[in-house]
């Protein structure tokens, strides 16, 4: 039941049809959001090149094909994409990224204080802080935008995730009792939506130590993303 | 220097394609003129107006409404793996603060119905901590230094695009106390991305 409505759901929206029904690292990880354009599948922060910045990347809408399923699919002017930063180790966001889509451009606006408007913590308005923008990049066309020693990128991007997933769910349903060596990647050769930015790290104040109990003495954020659809 | 070279060789290329290099007082760097540059250039009668590219001076984009959370992501494939029938589509909507008393029990059977032999890991973490630290689903972040999953040496101090996020999940998972255990199950066998990743922004590979 729950196989056949997924399988719809991917031959509905046109992607690939792949041999799995769940996909890792996050890709349609619940039944709710799976195939939604507020599908996160992945989400990284690293230090940049320049070790004095640090870099998120967000990953939505996976599973797209190389061709029209890339080529056609959009970021959603409706769908928030905002990367949470907690500076204080108390698990509530200190500081937000948020990054929403105008016309043919990505909007980020960030570093800045979360903008909650009500007692609900899973809503938010879009800060009226500072807006930067990129305009929205296509497979020929990347566009890079820098200002304010931040950088912006939008646009479709190789899906940076591997992993076994077809032979991980043959485990689970007792169908094979170990991995192979060498895998297969379940995810070449597939693209996703990404939202990068690059952000110094004098813009994010904070960090804890003594979080990490195997690196005590880093200052450590914890950092998180989230996608909210406007209601 | 680097940057310094970087803009350099960018604007020899930029010039060679005659395209338009804009360098401002507040050093905004722009690769191409745009609508949404924050700078009056090319045709436009205004900043990011007008003109036979942008929408017409005086139009308000319109930023304004509440969005709600559908879905959300720390760590890699917590809700993929620790998640069941049940309470996946709650996971993403609960808020970090919540997590641990929502789910870490959850999560604590889940990890015991994939291992029933699971004593510790390799972090010397025992099951009810194991899954206290990965049901509050926030990825750490190091200020300072190295920023991996797992390198062999740093542990969460962040998430590289070519972290083997998976092998250290499946080995702190299914490898026990020195990570020999369940030798057929702590390695998927595919230890890199299937495209080579850039060491400059934006860092992921160009799309298929």
């Amino acid at each position: 039941m729950k196989k056949s409505k997924i399988f719809a759901v991917i031959g509905g929206i046109g992607v690939a049809v792949l041999s799995v029904f769940l996909i890792s690292a996050d890709h349609i990880d619940a039944p709710a959001i799976q195939g939604t354009t507020a599908d996160i599948t992945d989400f990284y922060a690293f230090q940049g090149e320049n070790n004095g910045n640090f870099v998120f990347a967000a990953n939505v809408q996976g599973l797209l094909a190389p061709g029209q399923p890339t080529t056609q699919a959009i970021f959603d002017e409706t769908v928030l994409i905002e990367i949470n930063i907690d500076n204080d180790n108390d698990l509530k966001e200190d500081l937000v990224i948020q990054a929403i889509k105008r016309g043919d451009s990505m909007y980020f606006i960030g570093p800045t204080g979360p903008a909650t408007p009500g007692m609900d913590p899973l809503e938010s308005t879009i800060a009226t802080s500072t807006k930067r923008s990129v305009k929205i990049s296509t497979k020929d066309d990347v566009q890079i935008a820098e200002k304010d020693g931040m950088k912006f990128f939008a646009g479709p991007r190789e899906d940076p995730f591997f992993f076994d997933f077809n032979q991980y769910n043959a485990i689970l349903a007792g169908t094979a009792s170990s991995f192979n060596n060498p895998g297969a990647d379940t995810f070449a050769g597939t693209n996703v939506l990404s939202i990068v930015v690059e952000v110094p790290k004098s813009m994010i104040p904070g960090g804890v130590a003594g979080v990490n109990q195997f690196a005590p003495n880093t200052p450590i954020y914890n950092v998180w993303v989230e996608a909210k659809r406007k209601i | 220097m680097k940057t310094l070279k970087y803009i350099t060789l960018f604007a020899a290329i930029s010039t060679s394609l005659l395209f338009v290099q804009c360098k401002d007082d507040d050093d905004n760097v722009i690769f191409q003129e745009t609508c949404t540059d924050g700078i009056m250039n090319g045709e436009e009668t205004g900043v990011d107006c007008g003109g036979p590219e942008c929408a017409p001076c005086g139009q308000v984009i319109d930023f304004s409404g509440t969005y709600k959370q559908e879905d959300q992501m720390g760590r890699p494939g917590i809700n993929t793996v620790f998640g069941t029938t049940g309470f996946k589509d709650a996971f993403n909507v609960t808020v970090p603060t919540a997590m641990q008393a929502a789910f870490q029990t959850k999560f604590q059977d889940r990890l015991l119905a994939l291992n029933a032999g699971y004593t510790t890991n390799a972090l010397g973490l025992d099951a009810a901590t194991f899954t206290t630290v990965l049901s509050n689903d926030v990825l750490w972040l190091g200020k300072t230094g190295i920023t991996t999953y797992f390198n062999g040496t740093e542990i969460l101090t962040g998430r590289a695009l070519s972290d083997d996020v998976i092998d250290v999940s499946l080995l702190l998972i299914f490898g026990g106390p020195d990570g020999s255990e369940n030798p057929d199950l702590t390695s998927d066998g595919v230890p890199t991305n299937d495209v080579t990743f850039s060491s400059s922004f934006p860092y992921l590979a160009g799309p298929f």
